[in-house]
């Protein structure tokens, strides 16, 4: 299928969507969208197809963009940069640069042998899961611009900040040693070059089949727990239980977290059902950023190249780290 | 020749591994890949993006999945 075709279709399905599903579950099949269950129902088949269409969308089109950047050009471009400027630009590539969890221990040893210093390194580590590309594309989707924004830009200051603190801290002797001694032989092979732009539309083709093909079951959890919330939980039930002015609602939230990995994809409708019914915003995004860059599965890679001081100062700082966007933003917003 | 795919056991990893496989038995070539998972032995070839497929000791492929049509080119340029 054509480019041009598959754009056009998206487009129309996207338009189409809230009214098709409306008419099916009214019309057709004579349901009162007034009801409980008629509104889950519209809920949950509504947000499927347009999450699955923002999610293939968005992904085809920035696996593409990416193809043209790398680790490996990320890593010349932050070779010599001094701390503070380093963290900033090592956070901004950190959301531009391919990069999956399971690259996390050969990344962070081919930055730190080939002599980017540390914090920086972890400015890129921390920006890389967090400000995700399938996040993002989800809060803008389901929150709107302004929620989407205030995620990239919070998340932005904390892999910033705790990268640059991390660096401060001079906690060189909390990694391991064999990172230092890896020596690099040979030529790095650049995967963003020699790529024909068919390469490219192929590569990008793959990874929206691969992303979907992994999430698809957390993300009908995620909405169908979202749906059956959106119709029984009552109105601003977390105004009076979770609200702005309860100082355990971030702190819970960031600990429930904790464990829920990689399923960016199918926490979201879960937390827009959340938002529907009053959960102040800071206590949202606080969820969604400790869902994303505070992982279990991702600690235990890192623990192969971080002692586990390290690791846990990392952790403590991210960690709090959130918590103050949390709390900042039900305060202010 | 000597066929390597470094990777830590991710899902891109098996798909590489499974993939080779395909390419060097449709070459008519004996399948024999070996995996390797040592981080350090995997940075050490210079590889910062997994999975990277490695032939006598040269990194041909990093950070994707090519399809088994390339792998097979690749594989036939490298003999």
């Amino acid at each position: 299928m054509g480019i041009a075709a598959a754009t056009a279709v998206w487009v129309a399905a996207y338009a189409l969507n809230e009214r098709f599903w409306t008419w099916l579950l009214a019309e057709i099949l004579g349901l009162d969208l007034e009801t409980r269950l008629g509104s889950a129902l519209l809920f949950f088949t509504y947000d499927t197809t347009k999450i699955v269409l923002l999610l293939s969308g968005i992904i085809f089109l920035i696996t593409l963009l990416r193809t043209f950047l790398s680790v490996e050009r990320t890593r010349a471009l932050l070779g010599g940069r001094r701390e503070g400027v380093g963290n900033v630009v090592a956070a901004g590539l950190g959301v531009a640069t391919p990069f999956c969890s399971c690259s996390a221990v050969p990344g962070f040893i081919g930055f730190v042998a080939a002599g980017v210093p540390l914090g920086v390194t972890m400015s890129f580590l921390i920006a890389s899961p967090m400000v995700n590309e399938v996040a993002v594309v989800l809060l803008y989707g389901l929150f709107g611009f302004r929620v989407a924004a205030l995620y990239v830009g919070a998340g932005l200051a904390i892999a910033v900040m705790a990268g640059w603190i991390i660096g401060r801290l001079r906690l060189e002797n909390w990694v391991e040693p064999f990172v230092f001694e890896t020596k690099l032989r040979g030529q790095a092979l650049d995967p963003s070059l020699g790529l024909t732009f068919q390469d490219r539309l192929a590569v990008a083709r793959e990874e929206v089949r691969n992303i979907l093909w992994k999430i698809w079951p957390y993300l009908l959890v995620g909405i169908g727990v979202g749906a059956a919330i959106h119709g029984w939980v009552p109105e601003d039930f977390f105004v009076e239980y979770a609200g702005p002015d309860n100082p355990l609602a971030v702190p819970v939230a960031v600990l429930l977290g904790i464990p829920l990995y990689s399923n960016a994809a199918g926490i979201l409708p879960l937390v827009e059902a959340l938002w529907d019914k009053g959960l102040a915003i800071g206590t949202v995004l606080a969820f969604m950023m400790s869902v994303v860059a505070l992982s279990l599965p991702e600690m235990i890679l890192l623990r192969r190249v971080l002692k586990p001081r390290l690791l846990g100062t990392f952790v403590a700082i991210v960690g709090l780290g959130i918590l103050a966007v949390g709390f900042v933003f039900n305060m202010v917003v | 020749m000597q066929i390597k795919v470094l990777g830590s056991g991710c899902a891109n990893c098996t798909r590489l591994e499974s993939r080779t496989i395909e390419a060097l038995e449709a070459l008519g070539m004996s399948p024999t890949v070996e995996k390797v998972t040592d981080f350090g032995a995997i940075a050490s070839y210079g590889v910062m993006s997994t999975p990277a497929l490695v032939v006598d000791d040269v990194v041909v492929v990093t950070g994707r999945v090519p399809s088994v049509d390339e792998l097979r080119t690749l594989l036939r340029v490298s003999v």
